[in-house]
């Protein structure tokens, strides 16, 4: 075979390449698997049957109710405890007598968290469904040019925005006006960054519905309204799931505007209109805690959040696929 | 065949003197038995004429086909019939459409009233992502027929119309129309829009994306439907048109201004055999396009 003069210089440009982009790849998935793997190595050991079953326990409480003895100090005395202890120590310097007290074992659990998170995104997510949904509709279906491009535009620019702004805004909207942290306030938040997600998945999977269907219709006499519910939304159902999904998973993760708006809390609260725990809000404290025991329940929680975002995705595409497929 | 063409022969002897050869002349008072009625008829999109003042009338229960190379309006045409065209910016009529006498265009006329009276047939089988039976019983219920009876009723009547019920009755809940082969997606399309028994179903080349059995099949079925229905078909297919059809229109795009024209329409054993325009006898002699 006749081997052309700069041959191997080629193989050797497309090898360098190849292996570029190997390693490139390579280093897009390392953060990911490391976050994963740390996670869990971390989580994992918070992990027991009280965890998903159990709210907050302060250090001291948790030890006397595992020893039978008397807390360390008043429990109602929010200040108990810090700085100047008993003895006269202060916390953390080597020489409290109590240090075992606070390195002692993760106690307590974060049901109250999983339970927030649940109710404060499912809320948002309910919020922002009917709105997200009929935006995209319009988007795609009932379009003039003009407005859909600012309607979109407002929407790329929304979802691209930090999130820390949709906290400010309803801070100051709903927050302070009522001068009340609740997870009503929350959801609101969640739903504002929600919206754009849910319009823009909307949108694109209705219009990636063949042209033909839409005209098939047209063509039997349906309204455009019609037609859009009956056959155009079923067509593209899976799509449209797998963007909620992307919305609830986005909600549920987001700590900053929770800041401003739940406030989070350290025991089971439902009231929609008072501070509610949840699982980011959760991890955030926890890991600022001094307690060993509560930085690993913050692993745990974050943990939980992972597993949480990861189950709902895979029951929602079960359900979705056997809707699908049961037909077929 | 030959039975076909006697029979085609009989059923056009009564509009000898209805469609004459050049249809654009003709006053409308004598348009007794015409479904559809095309006065100077001329659509544009945007700036561009598409269709220039085309004028002919469909008569009713017979196959009308539109013929022409591509780019002559001949699909244009047919989709204006039902406007089909009012989802597409830029779009609009001039001079008449008449259906049962009345201007499709005019402004009280709801085309979606308009769609359920004149049926379509599209050139790629699109049935939807349902089951079979949702697929027929769609048009009924987009009627707001609710009685589920009545509607089991008329998915039957309707699948065996379209001589599909045979192959599909045990999998009717089952199986997804998208699920079939193209052939029996088309006939599931034809049942669908006979389902709510329309009075015109226009056919924008119902074949084309067919083979050849599957081809005749639709044929068949044409023949069988022309007795209840008035059909349009617009086809590509010559051999088609002379089998299928009992009248034949001859579309031709203007060199000079590029929009299409009606050359000649006629019987169409009339225009197989003895044209009386040169373009269309070279058109239909493969001499031309």
């Amino acid at each position: 075979m006749n081997t052309p003069k700069n041959y191997r210089w080629r193989k050797f440009v497309d090898q360098f390449m190849r292996g570029s982009a190997v390693v490139a790849t390579g280093c897009a998935v390392i953060p990911l698997i490391a976050i994963i793997g740390y996670v869990l190595t971390l989580g994992a050991s918070a992990l027991s049957v009280q965890f998903f079953t159990d709210i907050y326990q302060p250090p001291n409480m948790a030890q006397a109710a595992t020893d039978g003895s008397e807390p360390a100090f008043d429990p109602n005395d929010p200040f108990a405890g810090i700085g100047a202890t008993q003895d006269g120590a202060v916390v953390g310097d080597g020489s409290n007598p109590e240090a075992n007290v606070y390195a002692g074992a993760p106690v307590g659990g974060v049901l109250h968290g999983i339970v927030g998170t649940l109710i404060i995104t499912g809320l948002g997510l309910l919020l922002a469904l009917p709105i997200g949904i009929f935006a995209g509709i319009y988007l795609s279906e009932y379009r003039n040019e003009r407005y859909a491009t600012i309607v979109r535009f407002c929407c790329d620019v929304l979802s691209g925005s930090p999130s820390i702004v949709a906290g400010v805004v309803i801070y100051v909207l709903v927050v302070i006006q009522s001068q009340q942290f609740s997870a009503f306030a929350g959801s609101l938040a969640l739903m504002i960054l929600m919206i754009p997600i849910v319009t823009r998945t909307t949108e694109e999977m209705l219009k990636l519905v063949p042209e033909s269907m839409r005209e098939a219709a047209r063509g039997l006499g349906a309204p455009t309204w019609y037609s859009t519910f009956t056959v155009i939304i079923p067509a593209a159902l899976p799509g449209i799931v797998t963007g909620v999904m992307l919305a609830f998973a986005r909600g549920a993760g987001e700590t900053a505007p929770l800041i401003l708006t739940v406030l989070g809390s350290n025991v089971m609260s439902t009231d929609l209109f008072a501070p509610m725990a949840s699982l980011p809000l959760l991890t955030y404290r926890y890991t600022e805690s001094p307690y060993p025991g509560e930085n690993t329940l913050a692993w745990g929680a974050a943990f939980v959040l992972m597993m949480l975002v990861l189950v709902m995705n895979i029951l929602v595409r079960v359900a979705t696929r056997r809707r699908a497929g049961a037909s077929r | 065949m030959t039975m076909r063409s006697a029979m085609t022969l009989s059923r056009s002897i009564g509009f000898a003197d209805l469609v004459g050869t050049r249809t654009r002349t003709r006053p409308a008072t004598d348009s007794v038995n015409a479904k559809i009625e095309v006065r100077n008829f001329s659509f544009f999109y945007g700036n561009f004429k598409a269709i220039n003042t085309v004028s002919m009338d469909v008569p009713a229960n017979h196959v009308t086909a539109i013929i022409g190379p591509s780019g002559c309006g001949k699909s244009t045409l047919l989709r204006a019939i039902n406007r089909m065209h009012d989802a597409t910016i830029g779009a609009r009529a001039e001079g008449e459409m008449r259906f049962d006498g009345v201007n499709v265009y005019d402004q009280d006329v709801d085309s979606v009233l308009l769609r359920r009276r004149v049926g379509m047939v599209f050139q790629r089988p699109n049935p939807f992502q349902l089951t079979i039976f949702d697929n027929v019983a769609y048009g009924l219920r987009v009627n707001g027929m609710r009685d589920k009876k009545l509607i089991a009723q008329k998915v039957e009547e309707s699948l065996k119309r379209a001589a599909l019920w045979d192959e599909v009755k045990d999998r009717l809940f089952k199986s997804l129309g998208t699920a079939l082969s193209g052939g029996q997606q088309q006939r599931l399309c034809i049942a669908r829009a006979i389902a709510s028994n329309p009075e015109v179903i226009l056919m924008d080349e119902p074949c084309s994306a067919l083979d050849p059995i599957a081809s005749l099949k639709i044929e068949d079925l044409i023949d069988d439907l022309r007795d209840q229905f008035t059909i349009v078909i617009v086809t590509h297919n010559m051999q088609q048109a002379a089998r299928v059809s009992d009248l034949t229109a001859f579309m031709l795009m203007n060199r000079a201004t590029r929009a299409g024209e009606l050359i000649e329409f006629d019987q169409t054993d009339k225009m197989f055999t003895a044209p009386s325009d040169q373009r269309t006898e070279d058109y239909i002699s493969g001499q031309f396009g």
